[in-house]
């Protein structure tokens, strides 16, 4: 844990170039520098000094309105970028799919047309089709940030996995993280993948072949390996990264029975004890207990998926303050 | 840009001894005091502030950290985002003599800034300012308690306070903008 | 009947016939009635129309197997009105109707009214491809006999493929009793379902579904194997991978009755348009704003370099017969939308020769090949010998463009209804200047001068 001790009250402020990021929305992290998410964290770090305080609250976007439209269900990331938002002040719109005027066949421009007209300042979007953020950036004058896109990224879930793990291991470069699960269908892995290897991070990717899509790997992503071996895949490793296995996949016939899956591929003590001893656990949600994970490695002392949430708010808050500056 | 030194070392170092006595005369001791450094340069140099107490008095006074950028008023205005460090309070500031200590004194907004900070930890006895320089061109009802040098400047001219630090050396220079 | 046509100093470029050369040409009574070199004597003593044609290349009028009128049940999208106006002003004097209408084209009333439509309301020639399947169900097959004498030209189920192998087989081997070729959209559903771009690095990287090039060649196999079995004529519609084109070179090598086309955007774009301009090629970078570009969402979908490549060698080698736009213009709305729902397909009557130039003033293809692959080579699929040909006693159809001409592609300005090009935006260098359906000057650019004259005049 870093937190704000005297001996530290004087260090260096972070590069100048980083400082002066100005970016319009956060759609991915594949246009983010290392720099630019240092500067992240360095601003998470005091927004979760703000959270230890008695009044978790500062009047930084006070009048700004921020609207999260919510078409895929979701809790956690909804109301952590509610947190987020309502610590700095702003105020909060949250509207569902379901009660919108997309149910009566409103296309998504001209909804997003209304919200801005309404007076939005962020719109957060979780949307089942990827690129459907993209499509808004283009067409209205809203900072876009995007809350998950259909198998395409999850750009604030790859920074606040990045940013626990550089909490607990200093320094995340060089390190090995394990990414084992339905990666062909996972916007976090996407995700992860481009922020984790922009910091130097190696990753493994350990899924049955027909739940790996073509191309992750080298030349595209030098220091991404597959290993559908779980059991060789954890070996060594500092993190390991179960994601959520969908029942439907079996449907599908992308896999011959969630059994057979949970022989190979789910996370247990045992193979966990594979990985380097205090490897981390992380987990994006929502789990599914007993199938990817074990009730033992999810809430046992190398997992970290608490804090995972309590970290989202943080590396949201800075997002949000980083985004709201400039004469637009 | 031609630069003026106004300062050397051993200027900031007299400035900051009688500062440090002002404010102990003041306050009539250091009972209850807590020096609160403002991010960036007020931090060191309450730390310097807080060393020359020890030195005459033999108390350590308590130094905190304040970082203003979420209580800025130009959130909106400014072209980046100036980065965000944690605040530190090395105490509860609840009946306390807060002293804030900062570079420079220009428009007072920073000072505006921070005191609604300072009172969202609490609510302190009194809060004092401690200023290096002040340079005049203020926009709001704020003045310093307790200032090193008073520097008249022109609105084109900007004050540079450079300490070792953050800087590597101790000097304050004016600087014009042509 | 008008006073004839006549059309002075272009370079004359006619496939069917092997000439290219710079020349005049004389379009009489809708015919094409005399070629011949500047002033010689044998021009009948008359008054013409002139074109100046200096500097600018002329061939028979394109020929376009494979477009969507939308006429009739989809009139939002396109008209036959203004579908052959968009035909027109991209050099086509013919165009063949795909079947996908609402009511199909399954039936002679539906031949007669689309025949009727263009007739009154057209500008070029309007060719109909008939249903293989009735309603394309793919569960009957059409009366190809009625259809036929109503005077499709082709059958076709585009957009659905024929899933059922053994109505394909049937469907084939009745064919043979009217010569009818059976134009074949190949794709195997359940490899390709719900995808919506070509699968590979960049669906990976795009989060999209993909439909593997498997999808394609794996019913491309089975139409070779069934004209094998059949002697049936099967045509292999918009080509978009490398296996499919071997798999057609192989077959033809065996003297299968098969055909093949390919698409302007098959031939020049690759999957790399899905991520939107400013892409770079070469490394992964961040996508742009403009990523997910629907205008870039066709089926069969944009394929890889590798692709491209094949492409153009097998059409350069004759294994690919022709060039079919596959034009489908959609409604904005449409294509304004998430990538996933949006509808397939790109509007390319009007963008197909100069985006197909490029390929010329690349050293890829000769000019020669081009053309024919536009116009002869189409024309003897339909088995119509009066067309796509400048051969004295053909139809006057007649194709102007000025090669070096450059223009940024405005798709506001296009004649058709569908907006939804990838080009919008894209300056292209090669420009249809003129284009003339049996002696009636159908698109005139404003720079082309018209006078005139008497043959006296003319020989002075």
């Amino acid at each position: 844990m870093r937190t704000t001790k005297q001996e530290e009250l004087s260090e260096p402020l972070p590069p100048l170039e980083a400082q002066r990021s100005r970016r319009r929305h956060v759609l991915d992290l594949d246009d983010f520098t290392r720099e630019e998410i240092e500067l992240v964290f360095e601003t998470a770090d005091a927004m979760k000094e703000v959270f230890q305080r008695e009044i978790k609250k500062v009047p930084t976007l006070r009048g700004k309105t921020l609207v999260t439209m919510f078409y895929e269900a979701s809790t956690r990331t909804r109301i952590s970028f509610e947190q987020a938002a309502k610590s700095l002040s702003a105020d909060v719109i949250n509207i569902s799919a379901s009660g919108s005027s997309t149910e009566k066949g409103e296309s998504l421009i001209d909804t997003v047309r209304t919200i801005q007209a309404l007076g939005a300042d962020v719109i957060v979007m979780r949307h089942y089709h990827a690129g459907a953020p993209y499509l808004i950036a283009q067409h209205v004058d809203v900072t876009v940030i995007n809350g998950g896109d259909g198998c395409h990224a999850h750009p604030t879930q790859g920074l606040l996995d990045l940013y626990t793990m550089r909490e607990h291991l200093g320094t995340v470069e060089g390190a090995k993280v394990v990414i084992v699960g339905d990666i062909l269908h996972s916007r976090v892995a996407r995700s992860n993948i481009w922020g984790l290897t922009k910091m130097g991070v190696e990753v493994v990717l350990c899924a049955p072949p027909t739940l790996i899509p073509v191309g992750l790997g080298p030349p595209a992503f030098p220091l991404v390996t597959m290993e559908p071996s779980l059991d060789r895949a954890v070996e060594g490793a500092d993190v390991v990264m179960p994601l959520r296995l969908q029942k439907e996949r079996q449907q599908r016939g992308l896999l011959p029975s969630i059994r057979e899956y949970i022989q190979f591929y789910q996370l247990d003590l045992r193979r966990l004890s594979m990985a380097k001893p205090n490897a981390l656990v992380l987990h994006p949600g929502p789990m599914n207990e007993g199938v990817e994970i074990t009730a033992e490695v999810a809430h046992g002392a190398q997992s970290v998926i608490e804090e995972q949430v309590t970290n989202g708010v943080a590396v949201r808050m800075a997002i949000l303050y980083l985004l709201m500056g400039g004469a637009q | 840009m031609p630069e003026k030194v106004i300062l050397n070392e051993e200027d900031i170092r007299r400035a900051l001894t009688r500062v440090a006595h002002e404010i102990v005369e003041k306050n009539h001791g250091c009972d209850g005091l807590v020096f609160i450094g403002m991010r960036t340069r007020g931090v060191p140099l309450a730390e310097r502030l807080a060393a020359e107490i020890k030195g005459f008095e033999g108390v350590e006074v308590p130094i905190g950290a304040l970082d203003i950028n979420l209580y800025r008023d130009d959130v909106f205005s400014v072209d980046w985002q100036p980065p965000v460090r944690p605040t530190f309070m090395p105490t509860d500031i609840m009946g306390k003599s807060i002293i804030l200590v900062d570079d420079v004194l220009y428009t007072g907004r920073s000072i505006r800034a921070a005191m609604d900070a300072l009172i969202d930890f609490g609510r302190p006895r009194s809060i004092q300012l401690a200023v290096l320089v002040d340079r005049g061109h203020r926009e709001l009802p704020i003045r310093a308690d307790y200032v090193g040098k008073n520097m008249p400047t022109a609105f084109d001219e900007d004050v540079e306070v450079r300490l070792k630090e953050t800087d590597g050396r101790d000097e304050v220079a004016i600087i014009r903008s042509d | 009947m008008a006073i004839p046509l006549l059309i002075v100093g272009g370079r004359i470029i006619d496939p069917s016939q092997g000439i290219d050369k710079v020349g005049d040409l004389l379009i009489a009574e809708g015919c094409i009635a005399w070629m011949g070199s500047n002033k010689a004597g044998e021009l009948p003593p008359e008054q013409y129309q002139v074109i100046h044609a200096e500097g600018m290349i002329v061939c028979p009028g394109l020929v376009d197997l494979h477009c969507h009128l939308r006429e009739p049940g989809f009139e939002e999208k396109e008209t036959i009105a203004t579908g052959t106006r968009a035909a027109a002003r991209g050099g086509f004097t013919t165009v063949c109707c795909m079947a996908n209408t609402n009511p199909p084209i399954d039936t002679r009333a539906t031949v007669e009214f689309i025949q009727k439509k263009a007739a009154a309301e057209g500008v070029i020639r309007v060719l109909p491809i008939g249903c293989i399947t009735k309603g394309r169900n793919g569960e009957e097959m059409v009366e190809m006999g009625e259809l036929a004498e109503a005077g499709v030209v082709a059958l076709s189920d585009d957009g659905n493929p024929v899933a059922d192998a053994r109505l394909m087989r049937y469907a084939l081997e009745y064919s043979r009793s009217f010569d009818l070729v059976l134009i074949d959209h190949c794709e195997d559903v359940s490899l390709s379902q719900g995808g919506v771009m070509n699968e590979g690095w960049v669906s990976t990287r795009l989060g999209l579904r993909g439909i593997p090039a498997a999808a394609e060649e794996a019913m491309v196999a089975r139409d070779i194997a069934l004209a094998d079995m059949t002697g049936g004529r099967v045509h292999i519609a918009h080509v978009s991978t490398a296996g499919s084109a071997d798999l057609i070179r192989r077959a033809k090598d065996r003297g299968i009755p098969v055909t093949a086309e390919v698409t302007p955007h098959h031939l020049t774009m690759t999957e790399e348009r899905v991520m939107g301009y400013g892409w770079d090629n070469e490394k992964p970078c961040s996508l742009p704003l403009l990523a997910y570009d629907t205008n870039a969402k066709v089926n069969p979908p944009l394929r890889t370099a590798r692709d491209v490549e094949a492409l153009i060698d097998a059409l350069k080698e004759g294994v690919i017969d022709a060039i079919a736009t596959d034009h489908a213009p959609h409604e904005d709305v449409e294509k304004m939308c998430e990538f996933d729902i949006a509808a397939f397909g790109i509007s390319g009557l009007e963008t197909a020769l100069g985006s197909l130039l490029t390929l010329v003033h690349d050293g890829k293809v000769d000019l020669m090949t081009l053309i024919s692959k536009l116009a002869s080579e189409p024309a003897k699929i339909v088995r119509k010998s009066e067309i796509g040909t400048l051969r004295v006693g053909a139809a006057g159809d007649v194709a102007i463009f000025d090669s070096e001409a450059e223009w940024v592609v405005d798709p506001a300005a296009f004649a058709s209804k569908g907006k939804n090009t990838p080009l919008g935006g894209c300056l292209l260098k090669g420009k249809v200047m003129a284009t003339i359906c049996q002696g009636e000057i159908v698109h005139k650019e404003d720079a082309v001068k018209l006078e005139t004259i008497s043959r006296e005049a003319f020989r002075t």
